[in-house]
């Protein structure tokens, strides 16, 4: 399981955007590097990431190796009704990973 | 008589070096052009082609998208970029999808991300890798299926991929 960082503010106000910012360590290793020895370093990339709102999808990424290590992905979401939000990573060699953050509203 | 070979001779050296000082002249005013210009220039044609795959056939109109990047960059391995495309981001009238590439990355896809109302306004930041300075172009689809386009030339003085990071 690798490292998450996920900021959602504690009490969001009911349909006015706030900012959801998620961060995983992974080293997004692009296949272009090669190891102290010569050797070329393999391929290792996040390829998507999406967060759902009680299931349903509100935000998705698809990325890329001009991402950087760690990927973060910030962005704003407005919701009426709190819930439950996942966010997800997917990657190459079957990587995936969900986590999840309870959201909560404030009227 | 026998002067005179030699005096046409160095009359054409003599005129070449001028004719030669009046390119580098003109090559010295097009360089002092070039990087306003740079914008107006066409993209390349991998840059193009990648851009195509993505909008289709549409032709984006230029405006509404913004790319907040520093211009002059210390570090291509983790470089802060925020998108954000005017929109009111309601049912009726939404960005639903933002795609940024670049030019002289080993490939020209950066980031693509899907959006929609639940989001309630169109702005994503993400953080990437520069391998050189170079051009970064942003592209919006909107929900009535129209394109919109930024474009930015940023310095990179300590490229991406050279060591270790």
């Amino acid at each position: 399981m690798a490292r998450t960082l996920i900021h959602v503010p504690a009490a969001p106000r009911r349909g006015v955007p706030f900012e959801v910012r998620a961060t995983i360590a992974h080293p997004m290793e692009t296949g272009y590097r090669t190891d102290d020895s010569g050797r070329a370093v393999p391929r290792d990339i996040l390829t998507h990431f999406e967060c759902r709102l009680d299931g349903r999808r509100v935000f998705a990424a698809e990325l890329h190796p001009a991402v950087a290590a760690h990927p973060m992905v910030a962005f704003f979401l407005r919701a009426e009704v709190g819930g439950t939000l996942s966010f997800t990573w997917e990657g190459d060699h079957g990587f995936r990973q969900t986590e999840t953050v309870p959201l909560t509203l404030s009227p | 008589m026998a002067g005179q070979p030699a005096m046409n001779g160095h009359r054409a050296e003599r005129r070449s070096l001028v004719a030669g000082l009046g390119v580098g002249l003109a090559a010295a005013g097009l360089m002092l052009h070039a990087r306003p210009l740079r914008a107006d220039e066409p993209l390349a044609e991998d840059l193009r082609a990648a851009i195509r795959r993505w909008s289709g056939e549409g032709l984006p109109r230029t405006g509404r998208v913004h790319i907040d990047i520093s211009p002059l960059i210390e570090n291509g391995n983790s470089v802060p970029v925020t998108l954000k495309v005017d929109s009111p981001m309601t049912e009726a009238d939404h960005v639903r999808e933002i795609a940024l590439f670049n030019e002289r990355n080993p490939q020209r896809d950066v980031v693509r991300v899907l959006l929609g109302p639940d989001n309630g306004r169109a702005e994503v930041s993400t953080r990437i890798r520069l391998a050189t300075s170079q051009r970064l172009v942003a592209l919006a689809r909107m929900g009535d299926g129209s394109l919109w386009q930024q474009q930015v030339e940023v310095v990179v003085t300590l490229a991406a991929c050279v060591e270790g990071g």
